[in-house]
């Protein structure tokens, strides 16, 4: 039986796993030179925090498995990201504004587990909470330039926030695993990130001319490794080497 | 005997070794190497990660454990998480030879990355403060892409972390 800890560690390593791999996809994409630097490296950041936090989880479980057998040696069902960091790229707008909506998410996580009574927890968000500040500026910024932009910009940052809406709430689910944790200290109680997400996204989406998001309804499983379509076209590509080379290493 | 002279050079075996991705700079002036402590003949090395997600961490290591055991020790390498390393940690001379190699060094006072504000980050070439960003992402994590309006010069600035 997992504990609480490791449960709550592989859904946080696998939102940067699986939403890393998703902006790894714009590699040689990117509607611009800069962008296809930015993403890559933002990609970068992600999967290097979801090492760190896959090495914890490996470390809590005890079982002598290590970050690439959580990384690659799961079936779908294994895996226990939030929906939204599987959700397709879609366009440039749409994957700014995915982004922008997980950076903040994880700006205020990340400032609130910088205090966890659990130490690895905390040092770990010290340091991905100044690099998340660097992924909120850069995604919040296109959200205002495309959605305060030409018509076309505008209709497709528009297009994006409604199609991402129903995504969102999922991130501020709570349920035993993360009561269980937070009550102890140990973990951010996800629905109390909900009113700081709210107050960082306002001056964002106020500049963009967006509406804030309804959160009221949301699709969700992800936590329960339920996912969308979308989930095995991509583990098919993640997986490929580690199927292909079982054990394989550089 | 471990004396204060073995761990000294023990540090300066450690301390020699370049940051692969800025060959300007040793992992000492960078600042991730964090001590050199001996035991016996065993050297351990403290490093911690620049950026989570640096893809020349594991390189570091290995280099660093390389030159240790160029110097004659057993080397053992500990990973540091905490304290998160900062730019502040990069030594003066680190920031001139930053300058001298074309990249910015880090404006001073990290964790202060407010939305949307922006440091002034002086040309490495002509000194000039009449610089724009062009990317916030450039070569490697670390780098913003920026450019001189003063000598038209685009220049790398290592950016605040
Ligand atoms: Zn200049």
């Amino acid at each position: 039986m997992a504990t609480p800890l490791f449960t709550a560690l592989l859904r946080l390593a696998d939102d940067h796993l699986i939403l890393g791999h998703r902006l790894s996809e714009w590699c040689g994409h990117a509607p611009m030179l800069e962008e296809d630097l930015a993403l890559p490296n933002i990609a970068l950041d992600l999967i290097g925090q979801a090492r760190a936090l896959y090495t914890y989880a490996g470390e809590v479980e005890g079982a002598g498995r290590d970050e690439d057998a959580l990384a690659y040696g799961r079936h779908e069902r294994g895996y226990v990201n939030a929906l939204i960091c599987e959700t397709e790229n879609g366009d440039f707008a749409r994957t700014m504004y995915r982004q922008c909506v997980f950076a903040v998410f994880m700006g205020r996580f990340w400032e609130a587990a910088v205090t966890s009574s659990d130490p690895t927890l905390a040092a770990i968000a010290a340091k991905a909470r100044k690099e998340t500040a660097y992924h909120i500026r850069h995604s919040a910024e296109w959200v205002i330039r495309m959605g305060d932009g030409t018509d076309e910009s505008t209709r497709r940052m528009r297009d994006a926030a409604t199609y991402l809406a129903p995504y969102i709430g999922e991130l501020f689910e709570a349920d035993t695993v993360t009561d269980a944790l937070s009550a102890d200290g140990i973990w951010p109680d996800p629905p109390a990130l909900q009113s700081g997400w709210i107050a960082d996204m306002t001056p964002i989406l106020d500049q963009a001319l967006l509406p804030m998001p309804d959160l009221g309804f949301a699709h969700t499983g992800g936590r329960q490794g339920v996912h969308t379509e979308g989930m095995g076209y991509l583990l098919a590509e993640l997986h490929y080497m580690q199927r292909a080379y079982p054990g394989l290493t550089w | 005997m471990v004396t204060d002279l073995t761990e000294a050079r023990a540090w300066s075996a450690a301390a020699s070794v370049l940051d692969p991705e800025v060959p300007a700079l040793t992992v000492a002036e960078l600042g991730i190497l964090r001590s050199v402590s001996v035991e016996g003949d065993t050297a351990t090395a403290r490093l911690t990660p620049t950026y989570s997600g640096c893809p020349a961490v594991l390189a570091i290591e290995l280099a660093v454990e390389a030159a240790l055991r160029e110097a004659g020790f057993d080397a053992r390498i500990e990973r540091v998480l905490s304290p998160a390393w900062t730019t502040d940690w990069i030594t003066e001379d680190g920031r001139e030879k930053l300058r001298a190699y074309g990249i910015a060094p880090p404006v001073k006072a990290s964790g202060k990355a407010a939305l949307f504000s922006e440091p002034t980050v002086a040309c490495p070439r002509c000194g000039s403060s009449a610089t724009t960003r062009v990317s916030e992402f450039g070569a490697t994590a670390c780098q913003a892409q920026y450019r001189c309006t003063a000598c038209a010069e685009p220049f790398d600035y290592f950016k605040c972390l």
